[in-house]
């Protein structure tokens, strides 16, 4: 898709959004270190906690940069001039937000393993991260495209973002434990399918609205 | 170049358009043929760039019927999309991306076959070829406005809405899209273009109408009423001036 | 000259407030009955409330809030869904009476569900024995509280009305599909982590027959007040957008005049 290729094409130039949200990223998890005193006893409790906090605000930091940059030179306006669904333009972007996120993670989740010492190797846990990290994109996508045309919008998009995708944070919280874990599975059964049901619901609401937004 | 089954250009009855309480635009009715210039004069705040932009599908009227290139801008702005290129305030193109990759990008998004060679084409005709493979953030204002033009027209759409086209642009690149728009007037296709700029309005004007926005409406104007042409850019002159709104 | 232009102005305003008239006359009439119905019945509510319902046997007095949280808790849930379902209608047919309603529906919504957590922290305190506590339900209003929250700042903080009503409808529409999602989330996660405090008196008695009685009036009451509460911001966003209708046509007029 061609625009997932241009915002690529366009990182690997600039390399500005995946590095500083990788520094914010690290950042999170230094703060929290000192802030919650993480001892290895405590750490299956408290890790996952801090990872998911740290990819959730790296995500909102990561997708408000992606709808500024689209707005700079009138890249989005130009987007919206040619013959191209408002569906697709929201899927396209929010496949991208999602592709770099998950790069970001996957760079970061071996990190915070050393930093916390757990274990990050996990099909539970990589599963985890790309249905939650899809549920991100796409309420983020929806919401940073609001959020950009408004005031203040640096507020407005965490205001938005974190009381809609709470649900994913604790789901994903939730099964991360279990997977960092190790222990039983038990209770993980109901974790993933509600990050699924999530997505599915955001997969059609979102490009509905998405071309209300883009609107004027 | 021009639409078949489409007579004209565009054709606006009875638009309205409106910020929250703030009118903006009302009771506009405007006609432009194939082949047709149209300069558009008219101060600052007065509705030139919300005129384009609702004929360009990027905003929506709050009443009045219109057709752009045959089609309707709110019902089927695809099809509108598809035969209109636009240049605006802002460039559209990606700092971080050579013009070529812009140009092609472009293309893509409009489903368009035969790439490369529309877009070697588009950067020969606005004179950008010796500087088509440097990003777009290295290039003058200027040439950055001559890549824009260069976006607008890769899909060779038979109309042209530009919106103050001649700001950043030098005196080479305004004789460029002087030559431009005749050549598009020439082969059946039409053009509305905004200006502040009254030297270079009468310049485009010569070969098409001269409008002025004023009162939320488009007035065609006359130069043949006018006594001479001092009177005539005496007149064009004055509607540039913002009035006190309150 | 500027008196021609105010006889003109004056003819604008005239015209223009002919027609919508009408119809707001009537909808006056209505939420004067409404505005009388639910004083009286307010009244009413208050002291069935406080004299007619017994005093709980084990909670004491204070169980009396109850009659007040649960209806207006209810009626914040209620405001949501009007809120849901008109901007689903406000953005198909773009309608601004749409609009009004799930604005006015947001506000008072957002005051009611204010209320809702206030009461339920006075409830908490001497029944759970803490001002508050992660429980399901309590969670969910406050996540319900944050959403609106950000619903109102949308409206305000947008460039413009009309945009102000799309962006805010988008945030109607998706923040109340949220809402099971944040509410079966929040149980399932209290399922794993057990409150610390479950005090004696955690667990509602069943209510007695007089209470559940004084409960039915006390919804019957807060219901009155929601509708009429969202006539009232109705009808002043009705009249603010009618004033803005006619401050156009002036702006409008005073250009022709030049």
């Amino acid at each position: 898709m061609v625009l997932v290729w241009k915002d690529i094409l366009l990182e690997v130039r600039s390399r500005e959004l995946v590095i500083s949200v990788l520094v914010f990223g690290l950042l999170v998890a230094v703060v929290f270190n000192f802030a919650l005193d993480v001892t290895p006893q405590r750490v299956t409790a408290i890790a996952p906690g801090i990872l998911w906090v740290a990819f959730a605000f790296a995500a909102t930091m990561a997708m408000s940069r992606a709808f500024v940059r689209e707005r700079e030179q009138g890249g989005l306006e130009g987007l919206l001039l040619s013959p191209v669904s408002r569906d697709a333009i929201f899927l396209g972007k929010a496949l991208t937000n999602l592709l770099f996120m998950l790069l970001v993670e996957m760079v970061l989740l071996p990190v915070f393993a050393v930093l916390f010492g757990f274990s990050a190797m996990s099909f539970t846990l990589i599963g985890t991260i790309v249905l939650a990290t899809l549920g991100f994109s796409l309420v983020g996508t929806l919401f940073s495209a609001i959020a950009a045309q408004t005031r203040s919008r640096e507020i407005m998009l965490p205001v938005l973002f974190f009381p809609v995708i709470l649900p994913v944070i604790i789901g994903a919280v939730e099964a991360s434990t279990r997977a960092i874990g190790g222990e039983t599975t038990v209770g993980l059964g109901r974790w993933l399918p509600l990050l699924a049901v999530f997505d599915a619901l955001f997969l059609v609401i979102c490009p509905w609205v998405f071309s209300f937004v883009v609107e004027e | 170049m021009s639409v078949a089954g489409s007579d004209f250009a565009v054709r606006v009855e009875g638009l309205e358009k409106s910020f929250g309480h703030w009118p903006v635009l009302w009771d506009l009715d405007l006609t432009l043929d194939w082949g047709q210039l149209l300069v558009l004069f008219g101060a600052n705040a007065v509705g030139k760039t919300t005129l384009l932009r609702i004929l360009s599908t990027q905003a929506r009227p709050d009443a009045g019927t219109l057709s752009v290139a045959g089609y309707d801008p709110v019902r089927t702005p695809n099809a509108v999309r598809r035969r209109i290129g636009v240049v605006g305030h802002q460039t559209c193109l990606y700092d971080d991306l050579t013009c070529r990759e812009n140009l092609v990008y472009y293309g893509r998004l409009f489903g368009l076959t035969d790439i490369p060679r529309r877009v070697d084409e588009a950067i020969s005709r606005v004179s950008l070829g010796h500087r088509a493979d440097q990003r777009v953030r290295t290039l003058s204002n200027g040439m950055q406005k001559r890549a824009s033009i260069a976006r607008a027209i890769l899909h060779r759409p038979p109309l042209l809405l530009l919106d103050e086209p001649e700001a950043g642009l030098d005196q080479e690149s305004t004789v460029m899209l002087q030559g431009l728009l005749k050549e598009w007037a020439e082969s059946g296709g039409a053009a509305i273009m905004t200006t502040h700029n009254v030297d270079l309005g009468l310049a485009w004007g010569e070969t098409g109408k001269i409008g002025v926005l004023a009162d939320g409406k488009v007035q065609v104007q006359e130069p043949g009423r006018y006594a001479n042409v001092a009177e005539f850019r005496q007149v064009l002159s004055s509607s540039l001036v913002t009035r006190q709104r309150n | 000259m500027a008196e021609t232009r105010q006889t003109e102005l004056a003819h604008a305003d005239s015209r223009e407030s002919v027609t919508p008239l009408g119809p707001v006359r009537r909808s006056r009439d209505l939420r004067v009955y409404l505005v009388v119905l639910g004083g009286v019945m307010m009244l009413a509510d208050l002291s069935f409330i406080f004299w007619v319902a017994p005093t709980d046997s084990i909670l004491g007095d204070i169980q009396r809030v109850f009659y007040f949280h649960v209806p207006i808790a209810v009626m914040s849930f209620l405001a949501f869904f009007v809120v849901f379902v008109a901007s689903i209608v406000y953005l198909v047919t773009r309608s601004p009476a749409w609009d009004r309603l799930a604005q006015a529906s947001a506000e008072v919504g957002v005051v009611f569900v204010t209320l809702a957590l206030i009461t339920g922290v006075i409830w908490a305190r001497p029944i759970w024995g803490v001002w508050w506590t992660w429980e399901p339900r309590l969670t969910t209003t406050l996540i319900l509280w944050l959403i609106y929250v950000a619903y109102l700042m949308v409206r305000a903080y947008a460039a413009n009305p009309n945009q102000g009503a799309r962006y805010s409808a988008v945030v109607g529409i998706v923040g109340f599909v949220d809402v099971p999602i944040v509410y079966y989330s929040v149980i399932w996660w209290r399922s794993i982590h057990p409150s610390p405090v479950v005090g004696p008196l955690a667990q509602a008695n069943a209510l007695e027959g007089t209470m559940a009685a004084v409960l039915l009036f006390s919804f019957i009451t807060f219901l009155i007040l929601f509708v009429f509460l969202v006539a009232q911001r109705m009808a002043l966003r009705e009249t603010e957008d009618r004033l803005g209708g006619i401050k156009s046509a002036m702006r409008r007029r005073a250009e022709s005049v030049f």
